[in-house]
């Protein structure tokens, strides 16, 4: 089981902006430790995040992304106090979900 | 590494006896039949003509309604953030490339109607490079494209 | 510092080790402003700071006890506006410590971890993280916006002030550096980093206040007695002790010259 996100979800003027933190080593899996070894890839592959149980962005993330992925994006409509669900696995099938209430 | 990488995401495919963890997640609503199914090639394409190619993306569209946001230098490849904006009336897709990293395509994007055309995320560079933001709006392909200065990074530590 | 010295200490950079001196390209500089405002959001250090709250709340140690009780100088368990005035001086202890070595005395104290089981893993590194480190982005994040605030009123206060400050122009080692050699002339750049001048306030304050920080190039956070260490080997000096007495000074030092600014971090570093 994964490590917790970090789950930000403000409404303004009838968007609500979501920022997504994770917590991930994002391993390509062509890095080389100092005795030479590769360390394997390990990655999230797909992320997915939910409103009030409909689906407002899917991902799929390569070894491009960066450690610890960071992602923004936003969707008409959404009320203080309704809930974000964000889930993601990795390439090794790890998994994480979080929770997160919409601010005003 | 292709073929590595490759054999990863089969593997993941494979969790749950034969039934696909993709497909496990489709069937309880975690991420949609349509994604579960979308070929994952692209994601180990090694050059942008290949990845579009995987992505059945023709030739995109050059135009002013994207706004790829991306620093002129990166004090680090590690991070690099990017961010694209659009007014292109229904966004169904919008995608992150860098030309030179060894697998080009970084991130993929589904955005359900309702979903706003605006993603940000941070990518590594290995070097100076291309950013490419490719949005598909309305059946059509289009894309974005901005050069990334990558510094060496300085004094270790 | 005189124009030639400058020269010199770019000319030892270049060729020892290949550093590329450059002063102030104004258009760089401000390109990287941009870059470092673009990745400010969404800082990974926040990861750090909730495991570091998660061990201050978490009984453990021989005592089985949380830090809960650690007083960081504004009574037992105080934690909000703490970092905001240290290094200070402590009774208990009669010295005058850092978060860092404040930290070590509670988990000594009250949770009864032996000193070298701590000292041990000061750092954090790729494979595991250093509790002390992590402790110490919990107590910092707890000062965000809190104004600097460090005393020198007591002897002992004035005493690591004093010593700090004479470190900080104390040249020796093999290149003859100082801090100062480095951190004493406005506008000064080793390749792309510039380097506050710790004698001109807005500078001093704003090098301060963000550490620690989340250093993009380690995907690590790291603390300030790191910030100092990675110093002391830029100046080609021995590594300083974890929470010695001498890394106190310094940072006392460096702390009252940062005196006024809101603190801001934990920060977000290339
Ligand atoms: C050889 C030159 C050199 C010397 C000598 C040196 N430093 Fe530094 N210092 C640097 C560089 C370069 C950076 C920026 C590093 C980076 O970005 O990785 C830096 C950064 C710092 C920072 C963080 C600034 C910020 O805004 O993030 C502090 C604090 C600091 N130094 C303190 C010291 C102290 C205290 C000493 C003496 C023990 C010292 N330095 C000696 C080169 C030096």
């Amino acid at each position: 089981m994964g490590n917790p996100m970090k789950i930000r979800a403000a409404v303004k003027d009838g968007v609500t902006e979501v920022k997504i933190l994770m917590q991930h080593n994002m391993e390509t899996g062509l890095r080389k430790e100092a005795d030479g070894k590769l360390v394997p890839a390990w990655y999230i592959t797909d992320v997915t995040a939910q409103h009030q149980g409909r689906t407002v962005l899917e991902a799929q993330l390569g070894i491009s992304i960066s450690k610890n992925p960071y992602l923004v994006f936003g969707f008409k409509g959404g009320a203080a106090g309704e809930k974000i669900t964000v889930s993601w696995v990795d390439n090794t099938g790890d998994k994480r979900s979080d929770v997160a209430e919409i601010t005003a | 590494m292709n073929s590595e990488m490759n054999l990863e995401r089969r593997k993941v495919l494979k969790v749950g006896g034969g039934v696909g963890l993709l497909a496990l997640f489709a069937s309880i609503g975690l991420v949609s039949p349509a994604m579960a199914e979308v070929d994952r090639k692209a994601f180990s394409a090694k050059s942008m003509d290949e990845a579009l190619s995987a992505m059945g993306v023709i030739i995109p569209e050059k135009t002013d309604a994207i706004k790829l946001s991306v620093p002129e230098i990166a004090e680090n490849g590690a991070v690099v953030p990017v961010s694209v904006e659009t007014t292109l009336a229904k966004v169904e897709q919008i995608s992150f490339f860098v030309d030179k990293n060894p697998n080009v395509l970084a991130a993929h994007f589904y955005l359900p109607a309702g979903t706003e055309g605006m993603i940000t995320t941070r990518v590594k560079m290995g070097q100076t490079a291309n950013v490419i933001a490719l949005v598909k709006a309305d059946g059509k392909f289009y894309k974005a494209s901005r050069e990334v200065k990558v510094t060496a990074g300085g004094c270790g530590g | 510092m005189n124009t030639s010295n400058v020269k010199k200490i770019i000319l030892v950079l270049a060729l020892a080790t290949s550093y590329a001196a450059v002063a102030g390209e104004v258009s760089d500089s401000d390109k990287i402003a941009q870059y470092r405002e673009m990745i400010s959001d969404g800082n990974p250090a926040d990861f750090d700071e909730m495991r570091g709250e998660e061990l201050w709340k978490t009984a453990s140690g021989p005592k089985n006890a949380t830090l809960q009780q650690c007083d960081l100088g504004k009574g037992a368990g105080v934690v909000k506006g703490a970092y905001a005035e240290l290094p200070r001086y402590f009774k208990d202890t009669q010295k005058v410590q850092d978060l860092e070595s404040r930290l070590l005395t509670c988990m000594t104290t009250l949770q009864g971890i032996p000193e070298e089981e701590i000292t041990a893993r000061p750092f954090s590194s790729d494979t595991k993280q250093s509790d002390i480190s992590s402790l110490a982005t919990y107590v910092v994040g707890q000062s965000k916006n809190v104004k600097m605030n460090v005393l020198v009123k007591n002897p002992k206060e004035k005493e690591a002030y004093e010593i700090g400050k004479r470190m900080f122009s104390y040249r020796a080692g093999p290149y003859d550096f100082a801090c100062s050699t480095c951190h004493a002339t406005s506008h000064v750049r080793i390749r792309m980093q510039d380097l506050p001048n710790f004698f001109d306030k807005k500078d001093a304050q704003s090098a301060y206040t963000s550490w620690p920080a989340y250093r993009v190039s380690q995907g690590l956070t790291r603390s300030f007695q790191w910030r100092l260490n990675d110093c002391y080997r830029q100046q080609r000096f021995p590594e300083p002790k974890f929470a010695s007495e001498a890394t106190i000074a310094l940072t006392m030092f460096l702390a009252v010259s940062a005196n006024g600014a809101d603190y801001a971090g934990p920060g977000l570093k290339r």
